[in-house]
């Protein structure tokens, strides 16, 4: 007699928007590794234990090549086709490698410390503009958004004047609910976008990472394609997701000023980066799902995990795991929380996550010491939260100050 | 306290520097770690074993 598998659902629940959804949780509780049930009937492997979380991911036997099967989380995503989330991202090693390490060079530790100033610029200007604008307002429109849109449009050498166009598409990739043909749209105007302007570099090459791309190119290391997808890649995962970490982070701050103090008053880097480290794993933002697949039988908390079947793996409740972040649920900018698993783990673990970081170190403390009387100028049920996002966060998020 | 690095097997995350900038740099061209100090001193244990904790791609090993 086997028990029901329970369905997949990472909805999180109203009265709890920092916390997993409440059966992910339950399952989490119950085993680091069972089964659950896709839209589709089928039953991949789902891993929510922290140490599992790192196994699976840092197992050269599995795979995140959708042709060898991954799980399909929803139907849009049955039906698109690679051009949605192209490049390394869905390629297994020693392609993925390859590639990844063409882009790797842009987001070393000292490159990323060489734009801070310059993200600190970007911070302050758009505070001024958003001081001088109507109180209240929306912080993700005013704010979220456009800081890592600026940042990563200068690192890549896209117009920023095209943020519209770029931001629209990308959040077309990332909703659960489009449909595949939305989706491959989507990826395609970003990918015709991104052919010229990797046309103009070769031009006239500038000082940024497409003219990189180019140099390589002409070389004669990377086609035109290859190069084009790593472009859209690193636009679209570039500010979105920073972007609803800013928002949903300064959400969470509001609602636990003793904390947000902490991180206004601290001039202690070391203190802001705990903070902010902190702060991802508490929310999670990708809580969308890893999906991989077994190439060979796999031991895995007990289970075995056979050759072919697919597997998904669950951040945020590797994050709560109690056994590596003692009361898990409780957000504390002073623990030790670098051990979290936001940006994944294994060799796809997120190539921006430097950039990320400095990001969210200039981002919270400018926004907290420019508005000390910063607050939520909505009550938080009625705050839109994005449920349907595989990246977490909040469509507005109206504040006074 | 010996470290040893997989440059390899290293995917250029850069958590091994920001956990122990002494011990741990990377490539310009393409992040891939670089060992600065095979035998660290004592007093930076902590951050060496978190560096090799934290490195996604299993890249660090420290032995005692
Ligand atoms: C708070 C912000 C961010 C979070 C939470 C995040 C999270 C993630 C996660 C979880 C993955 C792994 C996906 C998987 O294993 O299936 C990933 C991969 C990736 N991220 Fe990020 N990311 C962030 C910001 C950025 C930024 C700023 C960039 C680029 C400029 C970026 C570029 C990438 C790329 C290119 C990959 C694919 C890496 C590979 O497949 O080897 N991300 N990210
Ligand atoms: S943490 Fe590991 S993968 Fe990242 S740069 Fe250091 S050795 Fe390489």
């Amino acid at each position: 007699m086997t028990t029901p598998i329970a369905a997949y659902d990472i909805a999180r629940s109203p009265g709890c928007p920092f916390d997993p959804a409440p059966a992910m949780r339950e399952q989490s509780r119950q085993a680091a590794v069972s089964r659950t049930r896709l839209w589709d009937g089928s039953t991949p492997w789902l891993v929510t234990g922290h140490a599992e979380h790192r196994q699976i991911l840092s197992d050269q036997r599995v795979s995140i090549q959708p042709a060898n099967g991954t799980p399909r989380l929803n139907p849009g995503e049955a039906q698109s086709t690679s051009h949605a989330a192209p490049s390394f991202i869905l390629l297994d090693d020693p392609e993925h490698a390859r590639l990844r390490r063409m882009a790797t060079g842009a987001f070393t530790v000292k490159r990323v410390e060489a734009l801070r100033a310059p993200t600190r610029r970007i911070i302050e200007s758009r505070l001024d503009e958003l001081v001088a604008g109507p109180n209240p307002a929306d912080l993700v429109e005013a704010f979220a958004l456009p800081v890592p849109s600026l940042v990563i449009s200068e690192l890549l050498g896209v117009p920023y004047g095209d943020h519209e166009f770029f931001q629209a598409n990308s959040r077309i990739i990332i909703n659960r609910n489009s449909t595949g043909e939305q989706r491959g749209a989507a990826g395609q105007a970003l990918a015709g976008y991104l052919d010229g302007l990797l046309g103009q570099k070769l031009a006239a090459p500038a000082d940024d990472m497409l003219s990189a791309l180019a140099a390589r190119v002409t070389a004669g290391e990377l086609t035109r394609a290859e190069a084009v997808g790593m472009g859209v890649l690193m636009l679209f995962a570039g500010h979105e997701t920073t972007a609803n970490m800013i928002a949903l982070g300064t959400l969470a701050l509001l609602e636990h000023p003793e904390q947000a103090a902490l991180l206004r008053d601290s001039d202690d880097p070391k203190v802001i980066a705990g903070a902010v480290d902190e702060l991802l794993r508490y929310l999670t933002i990708t809580h969308g799902g890893l999906r991989r697949v077994a190439l060979a039988d796999i031991e895995l908390g007990g289970e075995t995990i056979r050759a072919g079947e697919g597997i998904v793996v669950v951040n945020e409740t590797a994050n709560r795991d109690p056994s590596v972040f003692p009361d898990p649920d409780s957000l504390d900018l002073r623990r030790d929380a670098r051990a979290h698993v936001t940006f994944g783990y294994g060799i796809h673990q997120c190539v921006g996550q430097s950039l990320a970081r400095m990001e969210l170190q200039e981002a919270y403390p400018a926004l907290l010491r420019r508005l000390p009387t910063l607050a939520r100028a909505a009550d938080l049920d009625d705050i839109p939260f994005k449920h349907d996002g595989f990246i977490y966060g909040v469509y507005r998020l109206p504040v006074t100050w | 306290m010996k470290v040893t690095i997989d440059q390899d097997k290293c995917v250029s995350a850069g958590s091994c520097v920001m956990a122990a900038m002494d011990v741990f740099d990377q490539r310009d061209e393409d992040g891939v770690v670089v060992l600065l100090d095979p035998t660290p001193p004592a007093d930076l244990s902590d951050d060496v074993h978190q560096a090799a904790a934290v490195c996604p791609a299993l890249a660090i090993t420290v032995e005692d």
